[in-house]
């Protein structure tokens, strides 16, 4: 069963309709790609999903169960976490503020007064660790605003990780990295392919080429091309794109 | 109440060094006041704008949200604190936790309206509850005594059963304050370091982030602004008592955008005790230069526009960035290292 399912998603904004009709259907554990052109509607899409933007109709299911019309918090809670094209950090607090905030323990204790954050060594080490898993364990105490780009694009995944997510959507996670930075970001991301369900909207063609289990190409608002990279090859539409040449 | 507080050595602490060091010296302050030339009673205005400004700053600095409009509240406690006293009980405990209930109601009520709204909207939102409720102070003249205010009001005894304070004078009532200020402090200090608060800091910084890590951001909003409404509520009872009055002035618009200078010039936007280091400016500068000429206020805007524009951390900003460029940390002045360390 589809762990996440998105089912004649239509989304219009007075008079332009961005999303036309999106369906889209992953199993668990699935690394999914999403591509497209830009303007295609993909991170309408996303937030959609994440419940940013209420669309005019269509359904979403996070493991069989309909969250369409549930706010942004309520959808993040049932362990849908995100990452944004641009990024959206805590620039004040250090990275591992960032991620304790994410904490489902922190989230757990988050209208508590009586005690500081500061005395609490286990939210700390939880934090650390997620940080270390993501390279940035000796930067736990740089605030976010110091952290050159690609730190602060690894730190986005971590915050979302730190969420313990069940579908993690990453919102072009490469965008703006230079050759280093893209190829650490695709090993972090090879790294949790099959430990989480995954969507990744995506413009580096070889980056989903060689991680998505399937690929779902967006365009005018729908999906046009759907399949795993080898089919994707074959598939006359992305042959005819510019998007050929990568496949 | 800023960021970085959470990382400083003191947030776990309930009682910090500065906290004591300034409760000491606050407390002295009755026996020398009268020699620098100035008034024991400025003490007790001091230290109740100060709780005021602090609960100001939880809205503004802490969660980033910008209401003009918190003399409401204030006022809101100031007037229920003559009314319970006029009409319910003498009490002072009583007195005080009605004006503290009354305040946070409205709070409430307000918060439910301008939660959801963000950046101008809520500011404007702020404002226009501010002169509905100023409205009424000066309409509702059975209840308010309209432009006159509420007149006579005592300043009960402080009764602890087994012993009973006279607050009549002014240096009780500023040991009575104090007591309040302290207490305001510690709370305040706690709830900025808790989870709540660093949820709050989070939302400051982007509510988008907030909501998608799973927090409702709008209850967040609204708590902080009910919260800090009550407690302007307790210092606008405090006001009332210290000044035997309750007007409709101190709700007005003008009274809201003197907390906002306060907190501003202090630095409350980068340190907890920025807007008790801007009450004391603003309220010296009052009577200081207040003596010489009618136009003070003309002297502390122009400070106002010269921090906003160089120094918009405001002067906690510039003593900690001062201490840091010159390296001042562990060479002497170790009560103002102590103050601006720990913000």
């Amino acid at each position: 069963m589809a762990l996440i399912e998105a089912e004649g998603v239509h989304v219009r904004f007075r008079d332009r309709v961005v999303l036309e009709q999106i369906d889209l259907s992953v199993p668990e554990g699935e690394l999914h790609g999403i591509m497209g052109p830009n303007g295609a509607g993909k991170t309408t899409f996303f937030n959609v999903i994440t419940g940013r933007v209420k669309p005019t109709r269509g359904r979403i299911r996070l493991d069989g169960e309909d969250i369409f019309g549930l706010s942004t918090h309520a959808i993040a809670n049932k362990g849908v976490a995100r990452s944004f094209q641009i990024m959206t950090l805590f620039d004040d607090f250090t990275a591992r503020e960032n991620v304790m905030v994410a904490l489902p323990a922190f989230r757990a204790r988050g209208f508590e007064v009586r005690r500081a954050v500061a005395g609490d060594a286990g939210l700390a080490e939880e934090a650390d660790a997620v940080l270390a898993s993501v390279g940035l364990g000796e930067k736990v105490a740089a605030t976010a605003r110091q952290l050159p780009y690609g730190d602060r694009r690894a730190l986005e995944i971590a915050v979302a990780l730190a969420q313990r997510p069940r579908v993690l959507c990453l919102d072009e996670p490469t965008s703006g990295l230079g050759g280093d930075g893209a190829k650490r970001l695709v090993e972090l991301i090879g790294r949790l392919r099959g430990k989480l369900t995954i969507v990744v909207i995506e413009h580096d063609m070889e980056f989903l080429f060689s991680l998505a289990d399937r690929i779902s190409v967006i365009h005018w608002g729908q999906v046009v091309a759907r399949g795993t990279p080898r089919e994707l090859q074959q598939n006359e539409w992305v042959k005819r794109s510019n998007l050929g040449r990568f496949a | 109440m800023t960021a970085a507080s959470s990382t400083s050595p003191d947030a776990a602490r309930l009682v910090t060094p500065t906290m004591l060091v300034l409760w000491l010296a606050l407390a002295t302050v009755p026996l020398w006041i009268a020699q620098a030339g100035l008034y024991p009673y400025l003490g007790v205005e001091i230290l109740i704008w100060s709780i005021y400004a602090l609960a100001f700053n939880l809205v503004l600095g802490t969660a980033g949200l910008p209401s003009f409009g918190h003399g409401a509240y204030f006022g809101v406690g100031a007037y229920a604190f003559g009314l319970c006293q006029f009409n319910l009980s003498p009490n002072l405990w009583v007195s005080l936790a009605a004006a503290t209930i009354a305040a946070l109601v409205a709070g409430i009520l307000v918060a439910l309206f301008i939660s959801h709204r963000r950046g101008i909207y809520y500011a404007f939102m702020t404002i226009a509850f501010a002169q509905i409720f100023w409205t009424i102070a000066i309409k509702a003249y059975d209840l308010t005594g309209g432009e006159d205010g509420l007149l006579r009001i005592e300043r009960p005894p402080a009764d602890f059963g087994i012993i009973s304070f006279d607050l009549r004078g002014n240096v009780a009532l500023f040991y009575f304050v104090l007591a309040v200020f302290v207490l305001a402090v510690v709370g305040l200090w706690r709830l900025v370091h808790s989870p709540y608060g660093r949820v709050l800091a989070a939302i400051r910084q982007s509510e988008m982030r907030a909501s998608h890590l799973g927090y409702p951001v709008w209850l967040y909003k609204a708590s902080v602004f009910a919260i800090s409404a009550a407690l302007c509520g307790l210092a606008g009872a405090l006001f009332a008592m210290a000044q035997h009055s309750a007007f409709p002035d101190v709700m007005n618009l003008t009274q809201s955008g003197y907390v906002v200078m306060m907190v501003l010039v202090g630095g409350g936007l980068v340190n907890f005790w920025g807007p008790v280091i801007g009450v004391a400016v603003f309220l010296l500068t009052r009577d200081v230069i207040g003596a010489f000429t009618n136009s003070w206020m003309l002297w502390f805007g122009l400070l106002f526009v010269l921090v906003v524009l160089f120094r918009p951390e405001g002067i906690a900003g510039l003593v900690k960035s001062s201490f840091e460029r010159h390296s001042l940390r562990g060479q002497g002045l170790s009560a103002l290292r102590l103050i601006f360390r720990s913000g």
